[in-house]
């Protein structure tokens, strides 16, 4: 599914990365823990999260995420948009909250980077 | 690159700055990519370097990250000057924090830094002198190189 795609799904805001709508993206991980996203979230996916510090972007530059979904109509804060910018990540805002945004992009056929924890996809670092 | 891809730098990271927090593992990533470093070591590399800066960030007054690349193992060192850890058991078990609420605001500071540090590496040693500072070393391996048939027969 492209991020266009995604964003019409969530009726979402571009804050940043109007250029990389095209970008195709299959899977995605949830969590408000940057730590818990550091364990467990695979490349390539998609990040859904209700914080919006500077650290959701680097984390997301480790990680080489493809894109960010705030959710709760969260807006960031500047600094943190300047930084999507620099490194070139995609943030997209939405109104649904976590588990709305989850259910409805799962609904169309994106997968967790996970299914369970100690499920054999759960050991993303590693791929 | 003097040889095939050996390479070993120190990168400074200032206590408390958290606006910074994460530019030093950003840097580290960019240049191990640069140099052809397989996308499994690097991705691990980065993971553990971004916790280990998180943590000098969080709780040291400085402190530096230093990382050696061989072809066949990245080793990441963080090294500070802070409190300390005074039982290192305790803080490897997952859950177990001493956060300030300006950790826990930017995501971290769940208890889980160390727990991600170790499970990311294939070797890992804590060395802590409470009052002092502490050193984390870490190596990701490159299961790649050494797992080619004459690797073992070389060292």
């Amino acid at each position: 599914m492209t991020l266009s795609e995604i964003r019409d799904i969530l009726d979402a805001d571009v804050i940043v990365g109007e250029d990389q709508l095209g970008k195709e993206i299959n899977t995605a991980f949830s969590a408000d823990l940057m730590s818990d996203v550091l364990a467990f979230a695979k490349s390539g996916s998609l990040l859904l999260t209700g914080l919006t510090n500077p650290q959701v972007v680097r984390t997301a530059d480790i990680l080489e995420i493809a894109a960010i979904i705030l959710v709760r109509g969260k807006r960031p804060p500047q600094e943190t948009i300047q930084l999507a910018q620099d490194l070139k990540i995609p943030i997209l805002t939405t109104k649904y909250i976590l588990f709305e945004t989850s259910g409805r992009l799962h609904e169309k056929g994106i997968v967790g980077c996970i299914e369970k924890v100690g499920s054999n996809r759960a050991d993303a670092g590693r791929e | 690159m003097p040889e095939e891809n050996r390479f070993e730098d120190s990168f400074a990271v200032e206590g408390g700055n958290f606006r910074a927090a994460g530019n030093v593992s950003g840097k580290i990533k960019r240049i191990l990519k640069s140099i052809g470093i397989n996308d499994n070591v690097v991705r691990r590399v980065a993971i553990v370097t971004y916790e280990a800066e998180i943590n000098i960030v969080s709780y040291a007054r400085k402190g530096r990250i230093v990382i050696s690349v061989r072809p066949d193992l990245v080793q990441v060192e963080a090294i500070d000057e802070g409190p300390g850890i005074e039982d290192i058991e305790l803080a490897m078990q997952e859950g177990w924090s001493t956060a300030s609420a300006q950790v826990r605001e930017m995501g971290f500071g769940a208890g889980m830094g160390l727990a991600n540090m170790k499970k990311y590496s294939d070797a890992f040693n804590i060395d802590s002198k409470p009052g002092l500072g502490t050193c984390v070393k870490m190596q990701v391996f490159n299961l790649e190189k050494m797992l080619q048939p004459d690797y073992w027969l070389k060292i």
